[in-house]
Order: structure tokens, then C-alpha cells, then sequence
């Protein structure tokens, strides 16, 4: 994987060739809502969050620590514990059935069969006790009545198919005696057990060194052409989305900054988050000189988000977007096809700050 | 695995043959050192000098150290004979030597009563642990629950509450006041598992009421903390039953540092539940040993007192062995 240490300018899309766009998308997550109630105040962790996945197309959600990543997978997947603390409103549509007013028992007979998850830290993420093998046996069997040597079998063909050598003797050995990778390779046969339709990955890569990076992103790609299945990927590392996805989602304070296609986001960035993400990019092939890009100050407190642009107080051209940046949230509005912006600066504006002064300093 | 278990048991009959000579030394060198004769002790309350004499001959006393304590040791494993001329007794394998004040050897003692401490150990001990890890396992997973609360409460008097405390009260009310078990005495297994049962349960109940709030607390921690790992939203992420993450993915790690103190709090309970074992008045090794200090009958409380080290670093091998078995990162590889 070269992306994260080389040009963003013009990032190469995904590879694999995009099946035709089905029209109806598996997933369709519309204004999706999370809060939590802690003490010291509501969290508002995913504020009216909408985006969709059609089959065989990976949408890439980016955007620092905080910005409500994790919580939207975790609220696909429903494993927010609901109740006092937590509330969620808005819709999530797999296959046009909505998780949000589905009942608990529903949709834990999806998670792992038609939705399957794979977590940042394969190490922790895999119960330590239980060997590989018999904790794919059981992702496989909760949702498969089959006995339990064809649940082997198919464990054993599973960790064949990700690439782990020799599987049917790794099949008996515990999480902590496989390599970084492995286990990683290993999560995502547990994950794909059941054939998911929709696969979330949370931050796959980031646990990992780069080489291996690589080689988990290609082995995605490669069972995203064998299942056809539609993939979200987490992630802060925008060489890895950039390299695997075929629309990008950038999130701040648990809203929608930007969306939409690979090309538009990265080469076309028309948000002043969006660009502070791809100016603090490292890369080799520039200067030694050259300091780092950051963006000023740290993402807002989720209790007390900024009211209007929630970016505003760090964004380095609010005072050309006008007053009602600190009073109006902007809408996610279409800037071009298939491509929203939500900020308040004037298209015009937006394109020739990118060209004048973005491009250049990327 | 044979190895490392081999290994362990090696280590426990080493510890224990520490314990054989920290115990020889403190009841037959440090008393002769402090200048009390052991026979004076031994031969009960003003005895005349020949019976000292006699006592002093008929235990070796007259030997160094070194000749009593390989006569000790070599007893455990082939018997020994107390002999002072015209009175020899038999001392057969294992001895753990002679007492005097019952005239028998220490070890059929402790045969004797250990049935009833084995009875009340291991019944009150699949009590607090069935009933401590079940609720505290519900306290985990309803935190801050009403269950909780009046599990948390019931705890704390739990291990307020002393022994004979609760144990004289229940006495009162099942024996004196409901005439539920009219009596209560120590009844063989053997002669009748009805009785037998019936007759503990107000031990049990008391003994465990002890435990079960240190094991409700223990593990609603550790389970508290396991919920919250990473393998555990894994589980959840599978589509396995809540049932099954609870009581699979998150209750066997959360077992691990309760089997270290059951083990612990078993190997002591078969030293003997003194204060239990007092209340109710069952004969078992806390009762003999508790006698044995009060009559100064030192053949008896050093048997007692290494018969309970055996169990106790039973117990601890028994913990690393099953450790083995319950998280394969520990297992020798």
C-alpha cells in the first residue's frame, strides 16, 4: 500500500471495477441520531447522519477520533445497548427493513448473517480462551444448523480462502499464537462465515504494520468480488480508504461534511475539514522542511458542539463564510452530481480557495 | 501439559516439606531452646518425674534433632513405634505422631473428624460459589439494577455478620423455636445421606453466608470488567444469544481470578471451619485442633496444622492446574 505515503492529489479509486449500480441500496442509513446520556451532560455522538451502500460498492467514513465513526457502525450493527443511556433515532435500512424500530432479537439474527463486523484490534477483538477455530465454528453455526465437522470444514475452507497457510493445524491454535495479520485475516474469516452482505470494518488496518495493511485491503477487495457483498470502512488514514473505496463520507462532530464519490472528495475537496484532513497527510516525497500541516485547536466536546458549522472554530476561512456559520448548521447540499458540501462559504469561493490555495500546499 | 503438572506437584512437596520442618522446629526445638521441656508439655498436667523420663524416652526426646526429626519423617511414610519399655504403642503410616491425652495416633484423629470437615467444607462451598457467582453474575449484567442494590446490601451483612452470630441465631430458630431440625448433630454419609444433609444445611447456610458475599462481589467485578472487553462485543457482533455472551464469552475469563480464591478458601475450610464447627458442635479438625491447643497436645495441633498445609498447597496446585485448563495463554507450550 503506497497511498498513505504518496500523492493524495489525484488519489487512484478503487481498483476493482465497480459493479453496476443496482439502483436500490443495501444500505441506506437516513438522519441517523445517537445520544447518550452521561452525567456530565447528553453526548451527541452521530447528529442526523445520512449516506447509503449499494452492493458490491465500498463507502469509506473518515474523520478524526470523536467524530462519531465507531458509534455509526456500532448503531448498524446494533450493538448500542439501548436503554436509559443510549437513544437513537432515525432510520438504518438493510435491504429496506429498518434496524432502528426492529426488534433486538431481529436483529441479532442479522448481525453475523447478513451484517458482519471486523474490529480495529484483532487481539483484543478475539476471545483469548477459545481456539480460532472454534470461534469461527461459532459465528458460523449461530446462524446455520449444520453439525459441528461441517462447521470445521467450513472454518477450515474459510481461513484457506483469507490466506492462512496451513488451515485445517491453525484451526486448533489460540489468537495469541498467530502473528498481527493472521489474526486480523483470521477476524475477517470469522466475519465472512456466513456470507454477509453488508461487511463494516472499523478501522481493519490500523493495528496492523503496512505491508500487511496491504495485504488485508486486497484480500477485502478480493472477497467483496467473490460475495458481492457492500462494505463501510472506518478509518482515519485516508491513504486506505482512498485505495479501497468507491464513495467517501467525511465526518466531524458526528455530522456529515462531505460526500460522495472517491474522485470528488479527494481531488475535488470542496470542505475546509476535509482539506485540513489531506494537508496533514505525511509523505515522503516532500521536504524535509516542510513542517507537518495540522489542523489548529482539537475536535469539539460532543456535549457542547458548536452551535452552526461545528468546524468553524477551527476553520481557517470562516470569516469568508459569513456570520451565519457560528448560528446556521449548513445543509449537506449537492455541489455537484453526486458530490455534497456542507458549508457556508459560496461554491465559487470554495473552488477557487482549493485551487489558489489547497492544491498547492498538498 | 504432564510436565508442567508433574512440575507443580514437585513444587507442592517441596513447600510442604518446609512447612514439616518449620513446624518440627517450632513445637520441639523452640520450646527446649526457651528451656520448657516438651516432655513436661507432653505428659500432661504434674507429672512426676518418671513419667517425664518415660515420655522423654518414648518420643525420642533424648536424640538430637536431627535423629527426631528423620524419625518423624520416616514415620509419615513407614510408621513408627513409640517405645518406652513396658509401654509401646503403634504408630502405623502415616504417622503424624502420638497423642498422649487420647492415647491413639494423631492421625486416626484427624480421620475421625475429617468426614465432618470435608461434609461442611464441601457442601458450604458449592453453595457460596453456586449462589455468589449466579448473582453475581445478574449484579454484573443489571448494574445499578434494584437486584443489585439488594444484593450489594445483603453482601455487606454477609461478611458483618459473624459466625457465631448468625450461627447461634439460626440455631435458635430452626432447633429451638420451629423445631425444624430438632438437634442438630453430625450424622455419618454413609449411615444415612438424608440425615446427613439434612443436619448440615444450617452449617452450610451459615458457613456460606461468609463466602457467598466476598463471591458475589468478586465476580460481579470481574465480570463487570470482562463485559466491557473488546472479545465480548465480538460475540455480540456474531449474532450469538445474550445468554451465550454472558455466560460463555464473558463469564470464563471473568472465572479466572475466582477459581484462584476458591481454591485458596477451600484449602483453609479443610483446616478446618473452627468457629462453625465450634457453634454447632461437630467434631472436626478445627474442633480438634482448637482442643489439641487447649490441652497443649502438641503431637495433635502439629499433625492438624500439617495436614492443613497439605491441603491448602493442594488446593494451590489444583489452581494452577485448572488456570491451565481455563486460559490457554498460560498453558506451557
Amino acid at each position: 500500500m503506497t497511498d498513505t505515503t504518496s500523492t493524495t492529489e489525484a488519489p487512484t479509486p478503487a481498483t476493482a471495477p465497480a459493479p453496476a449500480p443496482s439502483g436500490t441500496p443495501f444500505l441506506e442509513v437516513r438522519d441517523l441520531t445517537v445520544s447518550f446520556r452521561t452525567d456530565d451532560g447528553v453526548v451527541h455522538a452521530v447528529d442526523r447522519l445520512s449516506f447509503s451502500v449499494e452492493r458490491g460498492r465500498t463507502l469509506g467514513i473518515v474523520g478524526e477520533s470523536g467524530s462519531g465513526k465507531s458509534v455509526t457502525s456500532l448503531a448498524i450493527m446494533g450493538l448500542h445497548r439501548r436503554g436509559r443511556r443510549v437513544s437513537i433515532a432515525g432510520e438504518i435500512r438493510l435491504d429496506g427493513e429498518d434496524l432502528v424500530t426492529a426488534p433486538a432479537e431481529r436483529v441479532r439474527g442479522l448481525r453475523g448473517r447478513r451484517m458482519a463486523m471486523i474490529f480495529q484490534d484483532p487481539l483484543s477483538s478475539m476471545h483469548p480462551q477459545f481456539t480460532v477455530g472454534d470461534q469461527i465454528v461459532e459465528a458460523y453455526r449461530v446462524h446455520n444448523r449444520v453439525s459441528k465437522a461441517a462447521a470445521r470444514r467450513r472454518a477450515t475452507e474459510l481461513l484457506d480462502l483469507v490466506g492462512i497457510p496451513e488451515p485445517a493445524r491453525r484451526l486448533d491454535d489460540y489468537p495469541h499464537q498467530f502473528s498481527g495479520g493472521m489474526r486480523q485475516r483470521a477476524m475477517i474469516a470469522m466475519a465472512v462465515s456466513c456470507n454477509p452482505e453488508l461487511l463494516i470494518a472499523d478501522e481493519p488496518t490500523t493495528a496492523l504494520d503496512v505491508t500487511v495493511q496491504a495485504q488485508i485491503l486486497d484480500l477485502m477487495r478480493e472477497l467483496q468480488k467473490e460475495f458481492n457483498s457492500a462494505i463501510v470502512i472506518i478509518t482515519h488514514e485516508l491513504g486506505v480508504v482512498a485505495e479501497i473505496s468507491h464513495d467517501i463520507l467525511v465526518m466531524y462532530a458526528g455530522q456529515a461534511m462531505e460526500y460522495g464519490g472517491v474522485e470528488e472528495v479527494f481531488a475535488h475537496a470542496e470542505h475546509p475539514y476535509t482539506w485540513g484532513l489531506l494537508q496533514s497527510i505525511t509523505r515522503l516525497d516532500r521536504q524535509l522542511e516542510t513542517t507537518l500541516r495540522t489542523i489548529p485547536g482539537s475536535p469539539p466536546s460532543l456535549i457542547n458542539v458548536p452551535p452552526g458549522c461545528p468546524f468553524h472554530p477551527r476553520c481557517t476561512y470562516r470569516e469568508l463564510a459569513g456570520p451565519a456559520t457560528s448560528t446556521t448548521r449548513p445543509p449537506l447540499a449537492e455541489t455537484s452530481p453526486g458530490h455534497r458540501v456542507a458549508c457556508h462559504l459560496p461554491v465559487a469561493e470554495r473552488r477557487r480557495l482549493l485551487r489558489e490555495e489547497v492544491l498547492p500546499t498538498l | 501439559m504432564a510436565r508442567f503438572i508433574l512440575g507443580r506437584l514437585i513444587g507442592g512437596i517441596v513447600i510442604l516439606w518446609l512447612v514439616s520442618v518449620l513446624a518440627f522446629v517450632l513445637f520441639f526445638v523452640v520450646p527446649k531452646a526457651l528451656g520448657n521441656n516438651p516432655a513436661v508439655l507432653f505428659a500432661g498436667r504434674s507429672p512426676d518425674p518418671a513419667t517425664i523420663a518415660g515420655v522423654t524416652r518414648k518420643l525420642g526426646l533424648d536424640r538430637s534433632y536431627v535423629d527426631q526429626y528423620w524419625d518423624f519423617l520416616r514415620g509419615v511414610f513407614v510408621g513408627r513405634h513409640f517405645d518406652s519399655g513396658s509401654d509401646r504403642s503403634w504408630c502405623p503410616a502415616p504417622c503424624l505422631g502420638y497423642s498422649f491425652r487420647n492415647d491413639q495416633p494423631v492421625w486416626s484423629e484427624i480421620v475421625d473428624a475429617l468426614p465432618v470437615t470435608a461434609s461442611l467444607s464441601i457442601g458450604a462451598a458449592v453453595l457460596f460459589l453456586v449462589v455468589g457467582v449466579s448473582t453475581g453474575v445478574i449484579s454484573a449484567v443489571r448494574r445499578g439494577g434494584l437486584f443489585d442494590r439488594i444484593a450489594a446490601a445483603v453482601s455487606l451483612a454477609g461478611v458483618s455478620l459473624p459466625v457465631y452470630f448468625t450461627g447461634l441465631l439460626l440455631l435458635l430458630l430452626v432447633s429451638y423455636k420451629w423445631h425444624i431440625i430438632d438437634n442438630v448433630h453430625y450424622v455419618d454419609f454413609t449411615h444415612n445421606p438424608a440425615l446427613w444433609a439434612w443436619n448440615l444445611i444450617p452449617a452450610w447456610l451459615v458457613l456460606s453466608l461468609l463466602y457467598t458475599a466476598n463471591y458475589q462481589r468478586l465476580t460481579r467485578a470481574s465480570m463487570i470488567e470482562t463485559l466491557g472487553e473488546d472479545y465480548v462485543r465480538t460475540a455480540r457482533a456474531k449474532g450469538l444469544r445474550e445468554r451465550t455472551v454472558i455466560g460463555k464469552h464473558a463469564l470464563r475469563p471473568a472465572l479466572t481470578p475466582i477459581v484462584t480464591i476458591f481454591g485458596l478458601d477451600l484449602g483453609v475450610l479443610f483446616g478446618g471451619a473452627i468457629l462453625t464447627e465450634h457453634t454447632f458442635g461437630f467434631r472436626g479438625l478445627g474442633a480438634i485442633s482448637i482442643d489439641a491447643v487447649n490441652t497443649q497436645d502438641l503431637p495433635v495441633t502439629m499433625g492438624v496444622t500439617l495436614f492443613a498445609a497439605f491441603f491448602i498447597i493442594l488446593a494451590n496446585v489444583l489452581v494452577d492446574v485448572t488456570y491451565a485448563f481455563i486460559d490457554p495463554r498460560v498453558r506451557p507450550s
